[in-house]
């Protein structure tokens, strides 16, 4: 432990903008997560694998000289059709079940990807080099790459179009009717069974978008997606399902935490640090609402 | 109990007894399949018979593995000093040595998680359905990635265990841990079996099939679920403390929290024979295992490719496992009453 990151103000304000910056890509992924578990109350373990399949596809962009910013285009549109195939595969036939089904299916599919990447990719730890340079802040005290930024700021564009389109199209107004009531959606016409592929798709869309920046900005490997699952789901759970600017808040601090965590834990603890984060906010949810007798539903 | 279970029980303990000497070069795979039986059996207390479906009785495992093997070395030798070596053995366990503290690491091993279970089950057991599922996954990643930083139990390099004492090469190791495996799992089935006769399974039941109701009927089911976890711990703590011995080397996320492994297997385990019943989970077990040493046999290198498939596949055709096959098949054979009018009904609307 040491607590010198309390001591010098600048490695402060260093690690409260990189989890800033960070926090905003987590809260991006979480959006798919609430996105599915709100619309067909699935919680996806391979949400993390479907993230590093967006930043391998970023990352082979890159190794075949297109630069790899362009895979923000690319892999959301890959990914697209990838989250159509797994819902048609294993996902509509546990949507409506027991939710533990679900959370074992995906999980199977998370172990199924995780090892296919790791032989399709090598099991190397990469990073598709966008060549961005750095920023200087504070009398060149505080340093971030413009990776980062530029990661931040796709997602907030990424993010606020999904929020136009949720609410202005014809599709986003189905998807809204299905997670308020699918059997009265179904009665007045909506085919649920699309919108469902619809939702798993856009959630693997979002993913790509999600790690196709990760690619950029951090590193990937093909064993590092359960961590980001547990992030997101942890997000999701901190600000409720539906509430987007929820999202971003506790992404945000989520991001902050973790950096913090890092410089006063040690990096060997980051991860350990996160998951018992999600622990200790479940835990303290169940007693705070153990004193109402209920309990988290 | 009547006549014929008895001679399924006895025949069953003499194959048990016996199989080593059969099949001698199975020894450590059978040793495996008695620990693998073990964690199903125990996840079953939890997932099938309290429906809690819980991903975190790998903690208790690892645990258990790590606490036998620091205990086993530490009763003699600076535990500091022995994780620095590694894999050189500057220190050497004298056959008394050994024995005497595997016995007492097994004790810690299965102690010390049953009280951690009791501590942290008020906490954990609060939250239920996909909650539950989900802390306790975090739970297992977390004390895999805790235990990885610690430097006093080899961190990242790995634990060595004491390597089993000079005195009849591998044939005697293989049945000495043969022997411990099969020992646990009797225990385990005779504890198992014994609670599952009482109204502690009842209650189980009541609390998977309703809690609030269960709540309602006087039931204090906050007790019945610690005391089901801890149950489990103690099993889990045991057959972690086995297999890091038969193992012979720790690592914090491949051994002992492997929740991507072990932690996954003991719920698929149960899956496949089927939740909620004293068999299911021994019969899963076999199936199970024979089913990974074919894959890690004839598909290297896609063994978890196919383990992934695997789970789907269970998850979604047979979400009931084998026993609930059989007791949908064969009703009468699990003691429900059938009307047989009704049956043919049913028969004809197919």
């Amino acid at each position: 432990m040491d607590f010198l990151v309390f001591q010098y103000p600048m490695i402060t304000i260093q690690a409260c903008l990189d989890g800033l910056l960070l926090g905003i890509l987590f809260a991006l992924i979480a959006y798919g997560m609430a996105l599915q578990w709100g619309v067909m109350n699935i919680i996806n373990i391979a949400q993390g694998d479907l993230v590093i399949l967006g930043g391998y596809i970023a990352y082979f962009m890159y190794l075949y000289g297109i630069h790899p910013a362009w895979g923000v285009i690319v892999s959301p549109i890959i990914m697209y059709f990838v989250g159509i195939a797994i819902y048609k595969l294993v996902i509509n036939k546990v949507v409506d079940r027991d939710l533990f089904i679900s959370i074992l299916a995906t999980f199977g599919i998370s172990i199924l990807f995780m090892q296919l990447m790791n032989f399709a990719f090598g099991a190397d730890v990469v990073l598709a080099n966008s060549g961005y340079g750095t920023t200087m802040l504070f009398d060149n005290n505080v340093v971030l790459p413009n990776s980062k930024i530029f990661s931040a700021f796709i997602s907030i564009v990424f993010a606020i179009c999904l929020v136009v389109y949720m609410k202005r199209s014809k599709l986003g107004r189905a998807i809204r009717a299905t997670a308020q009531n699918a059997r009265a959606a179904k009665i007045l016409g909506v085919d649920t069974e699309k919108v469902y592929a619809a939702t798993f798709g856009i959630n693997a869309a979002l993913c790509g978008v999600a790690g196709a920046l990760i690619s950029i900005t951090f590193t990937i490997h093909p064993y590092m997606g359960l961590p980001y699952t547990i992030r997101s789901f942890m997000i999701v759970i901190v600000a409720g399902l539906g509430n987007l600017p929820g999202v971003a808040m506790s992404g945000m601090g989520l991001g902050i935490f973790e950096e913090f965590a890092d410089y006063i834990l040690g990096t060997e603890f980051r991860i350990g640090s996160v998951f018992l984060l999600l622990v200790l906010i479940l835990v303290y949810r169940r007693f705070k609402l153990s004193k109402k007798r209920e309990y988290l539903k | 109990m009547n006549k014929n279970s008895w001679i399924l029980y006895i025949g069953i303990l003499v194959f048990g007894l016996v199989a080593p000497f059969i099949f001698p070069a199975f020894k450590v795979q059978l040793s495996i399949l008695c620990v693998l039986i073990v964690l199903a059996t125990t996840w079953n207390i939890q997932g099938g018979e309290m429906g809690y479906n819980t991903f975190g009785n790998i903690l208790f495992y690892g645990l258990g593995m790590y606490l036998c093997a620091s205990v086993q070395v530490g009763m003699f030798f600076p535990l500091a000093e022995w994780t620095e070596s590694g894999g050189e053995k500057t220190f050497v366990h004298t056959p008394s040595q050994f024995f005497q503290g595997m016995a007492a690491g097994l004790v810690v091993a299965a102690v010390v998680p049953t009280i951690v279970a009791g501590l942290i089950g008020y906490a954990i057991l609060g939250l239920r359905g996909h909650y539950f599922a989900i802390c306790t996954l975090g739970l297992g990643v977390a004390a895999g990635e805790i235990s990885g930083g610690i430097e006093i139990i080899g961190a990242g390099q790995g634990f060595t265990t004491p390597p089993f004492p000079n005195i009849g090469g591998l044939e005697a190791r293989g049945e000495f841990f043969y022997f411990l495996s099969f020992g646990a799992l009797v225990l385990t089935f005779i504890a198992v079996r014994a609670i599952y006769t009482t109204r502690f399974r009842l209650i189980l039941n009541a609390i998977r099939d309703n809690e609030d109701k269960a709540e309602a009927m006087g039931i204090e089911t906050m007790k019945y679920k610690i005391t089901g976890w801890m149950i489990s711990a103690f099993f889990c703590g045991l057959a972690g403390g086995i297999m890091g011995g038969l193992v012979g080397y720790i690592d914090s996320t491949d051994v002992a929290f492997d929740g991507r492994e072990m932690g996954v297997f003991m719920v698929l385990m149960a899956i496949l024979g089927g939740k909620g019943t004293l068999w299911g989970p021994i019969i899963g077990a076999t199936l199970f295992h024979f089913f990974k040493e074919g894959f890690w046999t004839f598909f290297l290198g896609w063994q978890y490719v196919a383990l992934g498939v695997l789970i789907v596949v269970i998850v979604i055709y047979f979400p009931e496992g084998l026993m609930g096959w059989l007791r949908e098949k064969y009703p009468e054979r699990f003691g429900e009453v059938v009307d047989e009018a009704d049956r043919k009904a049913q028969v004809e609307l197919k």
